[in-house]
């Protein structure tokens, strides 16, 4: 078999598990947009966010140390004590939960019924908002995340595909993690959509919010629900992408990258987010590998993924999954 | 008291229908107009100018040319940040290659080659609306600085990567380079912001800013009653485009002088511009200059209270301008949807009557 076809595959299956990790924050969009029309850009912020505030909880940092050191004149960092993950995890969770209890009450409980494109904007100013937030609050420089993740080359497949291809593939242990851990939540939320009460209401408020209403549904705890599980779903995401790559202002950019895969799967969506994530996954590291690289001059990453999305758009407007768009006067 | 019609009587239609309808509002206009070219460039000092006005008139430009995008015709774009970049190199090109042309014309060639792309990257807005199109417009901004960074022609293989604006003259005074004196810089800029304003102006009530506004409040409607919106949405990408490469060149060739594209217009640029527009007041020149104005004076302010009065360190100072920002975007969206302009609007309409209101 050519080096170079092998070496292709090992591209597809990066690309595969970077796919799944684009789809993880896809799906925190797409939860959102299903329930309340939101097409929330701050996704990426909620992750940085989620994920700073998990770090901080864990090495024991004071909140705002560095505001309260400049206006008192005070030297405070740490408490000096150790959270351990599992519970720093369940406290940065409490976090997200008034997070989206103060959302929807300072911002979209006030923005109810205006253009979607005006929530969207309102969407840019809270991620900009809690990106001076979380810094603040945290500090802006790079933090290692590390929960007890597996991380390095994974070696039973580099043996096994050794012994068949005489080439071991470079397969990440996180990267495995996160497609499993990513699997898991899409199914944990298709059931809880499908199935549970609550979730039979979120979908009630998608479909049309005064009819939900009007049999009894509260909208606001539907609407802070969903912002909860957003905040858990950026959770997740933090986590992985954080230990992946150090919690830093870039995690949040990883929103951007998430959109070129809504737009392919759909808004509306779950299965949609995740196909999606899949091929702009694979599709921008093959691109790389036989075009961009060798011809382009190399990271055609960047930009990759909009682009593909954009020729896409222009044959299918609604996208892969979307609901078919009706216009009328 | 002030802002009265009355004794004004329109004889003709031209006086009905012209900008500043009322007499005093005529006068204000013409004393910030001599203010600016005649009182301005006598009393400003390097400080000013490079902290406040240059930015301010720069991003002025820019902000009316995403205002007739985004306010008038509707179409949300992120890609201003890779728009103006296309300007500024259009510009450096054009300044390096035909070194005899004053560069007064470079820089409005800058603003047709920029329109011109600006177009083929709105076509697909024919096809694509709403979220999907402000997405499909970040496609624009990634790859447009790809393309910059990548491609050695556009910066000429320097080793750095950087452009670099050559020492260029209007009248035998230098504009750009190093050379440049504060006010020369300031009046070559004051000269562009104040056509483009008068031309957004006449554009946005003629019939072109109609169509525009017709596509904006709803596309079939507009195109039942005879718009065609294939040209409507072309004509404002191709407008906002040529303003937003004219501002871009500027911000490059006068403020700057050097540029390396990923730091200078990045997708920050084009969030900023955004928020200057909401800011300030979508479908409103006014508000293009409000919000320009806001956005460019708010972090001046920030640095020299915070840091300079508290003695902060200015890294807390840059994070609380985020939250600043953020919450006044935010704040904005839910009191007053239509910016600093409406508030204008407001208070003229208060100061008709003032002192005595009934």
């Amino acid at each position: 078999m050519p080096e170079q076809f092998i070496w292709g595959m090992e591209v597809f299956l990066n690309g595969l598990m970077a796919g799944v990790l684009y789809a993880l924050v896809a799906l925190g969009f797409v939860l959102i947009f299903k329930a309340s029309g939101i097409f929330n850009f701050a996704q990426g912020v909620l992750a940085l966010f989620a994920a700073l505030t998990l770090v901080g909880i864990m090495e024991g940092q004071v909140p705002f140390s560095h505001l309260i050191n400049a206006v008192f004149g005070t030297d405070v960092h740490y408490f000096g004590w150790n959270v351990p993950a599992l519970g720093a995890i369940l406290l940065t969770m409490v976090v997200m939960v008034a997070l989206a209890w103060a959302v929807n009450q300072f911002i979209f409980r006030h923005l109810v019924g205006q253009e979607p494109i005006i929530l969207f904007m309102a969407t840019i100013g809270l991620a900009y908002f809690l990106e001076g937030f979380g810094d603040m609050m945290w500090g802006s420089d790079i933090k290692k995340l590390d929960v007890g993740l597996p991380q390095g080359i994974n070696s039973a497949i580099d043996e096994v595909t050794y012994n068949i291809f005489g080439y071991g593939f470079f397969i990440d242990n996180l990267d495995l993690w996160a497609t499993l851990v990513a699997a898991l939540l899409v199914i944990a939320l298709v059931l809880f959509a499908q199935f549970s009460k609550h979730g039979r209401a979120m979908r009630a408020v998608a479909d049309d919010h005064q009819a939900a209403l009007s049999v009894g549904i509260s909208l606001k705890f539907i609407w802070v629900m969903v912002w909860s599980l957003a905040g858990f779903v950026a959770l997740v995401a933090g986590i992985m992408w954080g230990t992946k790559s150090g919690v830093q202002f870039s995690l949040s950019l990883i929103a951007l990258k998430a959109l070129p895969v809504l737009m392919l799967g759909g808004f509306t969506s779950i299965p949609g987010a995740i196909v999606g994530g899949l091929i702009i996954g694979v599709g921008e590291k093959l691109f790389e590998f036989l075009i961009g690289a060798p011809y382009l001059g190399g990271a055609t990453e960047i930009w990759f993924a909009y682009v593909l999305a954009l020729v896409f758009l222009v044959f299918r407007p609604q996208g892969l999954f979307g609901e078919k768009i009706i216009e009328r006067v | 008291m002030f802002y009265r019609e009355a004794g004004d009587f329109k004889t003709s239609y031209t006086d009905d229908s012209q900008t500043f309808p009322i007499k005093f509002d005529r006068y204000r206009y013409y004393v910030v107009l001599v203010l600016a070219f005649a009182v301005v460039p006598f009393v400003i000092n390097d400080y000013w100018v490079n902290a406040v006005f240059l930015p301010f008139l720069i991003y002025s430009i820019a902000a009316i040319g995403l205002n007739i995008l985004v306010g008038y015709c509707g179409q949300v774009s992120l890609g201003t940040g890779g728009f103006m970049a296309v300007g500024a190199y259009a510009v450096y090109k054009l300044m390096v290659a035909f070194p005899e042309v004053s560069i007064f014309f470079h820089v409005i060639l800058a603003g047709g080659i920029t329109a011109g792309v600006c177009v083929l990257f709105g076509l697909p807005s024919l096809r694509i609306k709403g979220f999907y199109l402000a997405v499909a417009t970040l496609a624009a901004q990634f790859f447009l600085v790809w393309i910059f960074n990548r491609v050695g022609w556009f910066y000429n293989y320097s080793a750095s990567g950087q452009i670099n604006a050559p020492e260029r003259t209007v009248f035998g005074v230098p504009v750009t380079g190093a050379e440049t004196a504060p006010w020369a810089a300031y009046i070559f800029c004051l000269v562009f912001v104040v056509a483009s304003a008068i031309i957004a102006r006449n554009l946005t009530r003629g019939m072109a800013g109609r169509k525009w506004m017709a596509i904006r409040d709803m596309d079939i409607a507009a195109e039942i009653i005879g718009v065609n919106p294939l040209k409507a949405k072309l004509s404002a990408f191709a407008v906002s485009g040529f303003f937003v490469g004219l501002s871009g060149a500027l911000f490059f060739a006068v403020y700057l002088g050097a540029v390396e594209v990923g730091e200078a217009f990045g997708i920050n640029k084009s969030f900023l511009v955004l928020f200057m527009v909401i800011i300030g007041g979508l479908g409103s020149i006014f508000g293009s200059f409000a919000g320009a104005a806001f956005l460019v004076l708010l972090p001046v302010l920030l640095k020299n209270t915070l840091v300079g009065g508290l003695g902060w360190p200015t890294d807390l100072a840059a994070h609380l301008e985020f939250m600043i920002v953020g919450g006044l975007i935010i704040i904005f969206l839910i009191a007053e949807p239509h910016g600093l302009a409406q508030l204008w609007r407001v208070a003229k309409e208060k100061l008709r009557l003032w002192p005595f209101p009934h």
